[in-house]
């Protein structure tokens, strides 16, 4: 295990022909993207179009059928791969351990791999712990914080490994239109002060429009589209347009 | 029950590959072995004197009438020692503490805990597992040769109170003395030991495969508690069968 150093420059990402499929259905129908080093990549979709099992993969916790996937040209399922770089994944419900208070979570890393000694270990935590707003949570339990608290504690927990590459799974559902606003400045915040390239899994259009260098609008296992907010915005394809375009109708009656 | 042995080998073959580690996890196994005595202390100390009790009840008379009132410590202790403090101490651990251990490591598995523990490249199995199966390791057996003195005491109490026995507790122990071996309560420990580590492993196991929501924990939950007992009650007779050469 390395030790997080000051290194802040972000990795690349390639995923070529992932296929995966569960109980005989195809779940990702051969997907196809690269995110450049210190990137924001915001992958859209509709519930139940693979974007959270795309993510899985991404981080090693899923293996795929077929296709591979390329940390700096590197295969994920290789042994050394979390060893050699810094990998760290914001859960859609944060994941924080119950069993241990918010301050316990977010130095787990280090903690557990003896990276550093448990004063160091207290001096960051409650660095990131005010990174992210959360300064005065650190003794509190899981279970006490809110939805918001639990993502930004998490973000605090992915920020302590120094990540190369930081995997966020909607992280704004859930969330009030304040709360989602203040994460997604956290994940612009984060992109441009350590230059981590980031990879947003949402189906949040204003959050998605709102970071993202790029965007793939996934649905149904495959990559309908590829390119920056506008161009995603101009792209003429039905399913899309009616996914960028959905909103409540109420007929009126005079 | 008998499709998962091979994952449950694994599972053992990984937490005795973790044990050099076991240090470094030492409070977690201290957390762990506290919260086992802590949950169990009285309800063992309950369970083993009526055990020690009833089985002088059962043989006492019936000794006693066939005029072999000398055996009666012998046959109690021997029992208790055996047979009945390892089988029932395993038993209400298992519903005890492979519940609770099955409950919380599938809920972390439910709630991604694990993920997450997984993307912080933390090994589940030495940090939720080896802590588990060490703790309980050593505490069954403690438990056991506990279980064991309180479970003679009751057999004593009730010999001498009992009209149809009337053996006095210092006669009843000194029969003990002349019969039970300390090889025989070594062999009952032993048992124990390896009780525990089914009952660490099986309800770990239960814990690490759980899948769906509250109703899959609850699902995990009771295959931990049937799956240990029914490993526990056939691995006796094979440890008994093997303990007897």
């Amino acid at each position: 295990m390395n030790s997080p150093v000051k290194n802040h420059s972000g990795v690349s990402l390639q995923v070529r022909g992932l296929r995966k499929s569960f109980g005989g259905q195809e779940v990702l129908k051969g997907i196809d993207f690269e995110v450049k080093p210190g990137e924001i990549f915001v992958i859209m979709g509709p519930s139940g179009s693979g974007k959270s099992v795309l993510l899985k993969h991404l981080i090693g916790l899923e293996p795929p059928d077929a296709g591979e996937i390329l940390i700096n040209g590197e295969t994920i399922e290789s042994p050394e791969i979390a060893d050699k770089y810094r990998l760290a994944m914001v859960f859609q419900s944060g994941a924080l351990l119950n069993s241990l208070t918010v301050g316990e979570n977010v130095g787990l890393y280090l903690t557990e791999h003896r990276l550093k000694p448990p004063e160091e270990i207290a001096r960051i935590v409650a660095e990131k712990l005010e990174d992210v707003g959360l300064k005065d949570a650190k003794d509190k339990m899981p279970g006490d914080l809110s939805g918001g608290m639990k993502k930004r504690a998490a973000i605090a927990r992915a920020l302590v490994i120094e990540p190369q590459l930081i995997l966020y799974d909607e992280p704004t559902s859930e969330l009030d239109p304040l709360s989602a606003v203040v994460i997604g400045e956290e994940i612009l915040d984060l992109n441009t002060r350590i230059h981590v390239t980031t990879l947003v899994v949402s189906h949040d259009r204003d959050l998605a429009f709102g970071i993202a260098d790029r965007i793939a609008v996934i649905n149904d296992g495959s990559i309908l589209k590829i390119g920056t907010p506008d161009e995603v915005k101009r792209f003429d394809d039905p399913l899309v347009r009616k996914f960028l375009n959905a909103d409540f109708k109420r007929e009126t009656t005079s | 029950m008998f499709e998962n042995i091979g994952e449950m080998v694994l599972l053992f073959w990984r937490t005795l590959l973790a044990l050099p580690l076991v240090w470094r996890q030492r409070q977690k196994v201290f957390d762990q072995f506290f919260e086992i005595g802590n949950a169990s202390l009285l309800m063992v100390c309950v369970l083993s004197f009526f055990i020690g009790a009833v089985l002088a009840l059962q043989t006492g008379p019936l000794l006693v009438e066939h005029s072999m009132a000398s055996v009666v410590g012998g046959v109690v202790g021997v029992a208790v020692a055996k047979e009945m403090a390892p089988v029932m101490m395993a038993i209400l651990i298992a519903g005890r503490i492979g519940s609770a251990m099955a409950a919380e490591i599938g809920s972390m598995r439910v709630y991604q805990e694990i993920d997450a523990l997984r993307t912080m490249n933390i090994n589940p199995v030495h940090y939720l597992v080896l802590p588990r199966v060490v703790a309980i390791a050593i505490a069954l057996p403690l438990l056991v040769v506990f279980s064991v003195l309180v479970g003679w005491f009751g057999g004593a109490v009730v010999a001498e109170a009992n009209n149809h026995i009337a053996i006095p507790i210092q006669a009843f122990f000194s029969d003990l003395h002349d019969i039970v071996k300390l090889k025989d309560v070594a062999n009952g420990v032993f048992k124990s030991f390896c009780f525990a580590l089914i009952i660490g492993i099986v309800s770990c196991h239960q814990g690490l495969v759980t899948i769906g929501g509250p109703r899959g924990i609850g699902r995990s939950v009771t295959k931990a508690v049937v799956n240990s007992i029914v490993l526990i009650v056939i691995s006796d007779y094979l440890l008994t069968r093997i303990l007897l050469k």
